[in-house]
């Protein structure tokens, strides 16, 4: 039995008004667990409001009824951002 | 000028091993016409983007480099997720977290790079399993304390970061992509590497002894991150060339010196060379001889937790052998159930 | 027990239930079955941990600092159910930890979202929750006969825990028994399509019922906190 699991392209809408932009790829052993995948990878900043995911043969595009639980949750999490923290003064390059 | 694109195959990230074009089955003529293409497209600083034609070492080059460098971010977890569990505060605990989690999705990124040139993650992950792929050897060293947290952060972050900052304008397309997103996660891995050496150094006189102890263990793995020196680097030149690598391992080295000793000073760390001088005619910073027999001891598997970090990854890997073939295998049956469902429908249909 | 001792404040259960699955969740990274799941884990780990920070600062007044609740408390001051410190074992056993908890944690805050110190944000990360264990309790359940029979034995094992979910807590209104048939009929549902059984057993240990809540917890917790608040403890004071 095989266990590689099929390679997916995935697409981010970054906000509305934009279009879907290549962000990358990931495996999934079919496209729900591919959107879901997608969505925990390339959105974990709120970079995203919309996923399609597309396999190498074709195009599967999400519909990802932009549902709350997708996106929110990685809101609040400031600490993934560099000006989280406190640098003193006179300190470079960091 | 654009590059010669080499004609349409399958899908050019999941293109077999043989899916991307090389110099196989072509004509002398055509190949020297790709290879006139691809160096001027080199020269002139364009991208060279995965269904153009390149050169077979350009390929393997790239994807020995891209290869490494996901290995390294995902045994990078190791040492890290080694104190999630005793992390001393929720703020610290969350902000571990979430930096062990990036190194997961940075390798994801990197492997996915790699797919673009026709190799598989599993093939890679393989190798690496089968110890036939190297990872960065800083990843050897044992996490012993807190405050290694907060040297990886701060050191070896650091050291990363101005190594893969100027990969961001790699002449390999998919390469510098996935290095801009990681670049952009990373600046605050670094950040909070030096924040939490600074709340221990502003700490009890505990915490600063750890301080100063981790930053004694981390500051000359660190420098050896940035590979050998100049003249004995085995594939420096030609990857200059190429524009995979943009400065020399010397040149990278004194860089990151040059950053770390102001920002030590801040911290009231000491770092452990006691040659470390400014040098006003060369306006950088000297430091002491590296102990390259360490470095070679280290890359060859003799570093203190070669062995165990392999066995952990070799274990996941295998552990999770069946939740793979599980999910492997309902997709499936259900496409299967759903052929069968409109196999039937058909069926009822003609009358 | 004295009469004198402060009553538990009625988030403390749903904060320590929230930390110790955080914890939990935690202690996967570097070991995921695959790449991608590491990657969701940590995202579920880190929306528990948001939470459980939020339902301590709310509780400063009367338990000190977030910091003071999670990492100087002995085990019995601790009211996560059982079913949260449970070990990790395989990521069957995992999963299904996920799906008993999630069918519970999510309508719960839906209940009491408008008076729990939570952003209403963290009703959707449990439906989100809930349904990364749904997709992989099918998959798993559907899988091979070795995942079917994991995931099984997972459910078999963990069923006892789950009786003590629907304890009152007291100070929270809500209709309990109504939240046990929603849970039922949910973790019912996802099992007939994985092709799982319903236990027959007890869900309920003899002498454990309410346990978690009342202090009372298993073995495996006090390794757990051991670990999570030896280093905090061992610096009396210190800023981190």
């Amino acid at each position: 039995m095989s266990t590689d699991w099929p390679l997916w392209e995935v697409f981010v809408r970054s906000r509305r008004g934009l279009s879907h932009t290549h962000a990358g790829s990931l495996h999934a052993p079919d496209a729900q667990m591919a959107l879901r995948n997608a969505r925990d990878l390339f959105t974990r900043r709120s970079e995203g409001v919309s996923l399609w995911v597309v396999p190498s043969s074709e195009i599967t595009a999400s519909s990802p009824d932009e549902k709350d639980p997708f996106f929110e949750p990685a809101a609040d999490k400031a600490y993934r951002h560099p000006t989280f923290y406190e640098v003193p003064e006179g300190v470079r390059n960091l | 000028m654009t590059p010669v694109t080499s004609p349409p195959h399958g899908h050019a990230a999941a293109a077999g091993a043989n899916g991307a074009p090389g110099a196989d089955g072509l004509d002398p003529e055509a190949v020297s016409a790709f290879q006139a293409a691809f160096d001027t497209a080199v020269a002139a600083d364009e991208r060279i983007e995965p269904r153009d034609w390149m050169p077979d070492a350009y390929r393997s080059t790239l994807v020995r480099q891209i290869a490494q460098h996901a290995h390294s971010e995902i045994i990078g977890m190791q040492p890290e997720a080694n104190w999630i569990a005793r992390a001393p505060s929720l703020r610290r605990k969350a902000i571990l977290m979430a930096k062990v989690q990036d190194e997961a999705g940075h390798g994801l990124y990197l492997y996915g790079a790699a797919e673009t040139l026709g190799t598989s993650r599993e093939e890679l992950l393989d190798k690496l399993h089968a110890g036939r792929q190297k990872y960065s050897s800083i990843f050897n060293y044992p996490t012993l304390t807190w405050a290694d947290v907060g040297a990886i952060g701060w050191l070896v972050d650091g050291a990363a970061i101005t190594n893969q900052v100027p990969l961001c304008r790699c002449s390999y397309g998919p390469y510098a992509r996935a290095m801009v997103r990681i670049c952009k996660e990373e600046s605050f891995h670094q950040r909070q590497g030096y924040e939490l050496l600074l709340a221990l150094t502003r700490g009890t006189e505990a915490q600063r002894a750890m301080a100063q102890d981790a930053v004694d263990r981390w500051w000359w793995p660190s420098l050896m991150m940035f590979g050998p020196p100049d003249d004995e680097s085995a594939h420096s030149a030609q990857s200059m060339a190429w524009k995979i690598k943009r400065h020399s391992n010397d040149e990278l080295r004194q860089r990151f010196v040059d950053i770390c000793v102001p920002q030590a000073e801040a911290l009231g760390l000491t770092l452990p060379d006691p040659d470390l001088r400014w040098n006003e005619e060369r306006g950088h910073w000297d430091f002491g001889a590296i102990d390259w027999r360490e470095f070679r001891e280290v890359l060859k598997g003799n570093g203190p937790c070669n062995e165990q970090r392999l066995e952990q990854r070799r274990r996941a890997h295998e552990n999770g052998a069946w939740v793979r073939e599980a999910a492997a295998a309902h997709a499936a049956k259900q496409s299967a159930r759903a052929s069968q469902d409109g196999a039937s429908r058909t069926a009822r249909s003609e009358p | 027990m004295t009469s004198t001792a402060p009553p538990t404040p009625a988030t403390l259960p749903l904060g320590d239930d929230a930390l110790i699955l955080s914890h939990r969740l935690g202690e996967w990274a570097g070991h995921a079955p695959v790449l991608e799941e590491e990657v969701a884990l940590a995202n579920i780990a880190l929306d528990l941990l948001g939470q459980a920070r939020a339902l301590y600062t709310g509780l400063a007044d009367v338990l000190g600092s977030e910091d003071e609740i999670a990492f100087l408390r002995e085990e019995r001051a601790f009211r996560n159910c059982q079913l949260v410190e449970q070990p990790n074992g395989d990521f069957a056993h995992t999963i299904v930890r996920q799906l008993f908890f999630s069918t519970y944690q999510q309508p719960l805050y839906a209940r009491l979202s408008p008076v729990l110190p939570l952003a209403a944000k963290a009703v959707r990360e449990t439906a989100y929750h809930r349904d990364h264990a749904e997709q992989w309790t099918l998959r798993l359940g559907d899988g091979t006969e070795e995942s079917h029979g994991r995931t099984q034995r997972a459910v078999d094992t963990l069923w006892r825990y789950t009786g003590e979910l629907f304890q009152p807590i007291e100070g929270l209104e809500v209709d309990w028994q109504e939240l046990a048939e929603e849970w039922s009929a949910g973790v019912r549902d996802v099992f007939d399509r994985a092709g799982l059984t319903v236990p027959e057993g007890p869900r309920e240990g003899a002498w454990s019922a309410g346990a978690g809540r009342q202090g009372l917890h298993t073995e495996p917790f006090g390794r757990l906190l051991a670990e999570m608040q030896h280093l905090h403890r061992s610096h009396p004071g210190a800023t981190w």
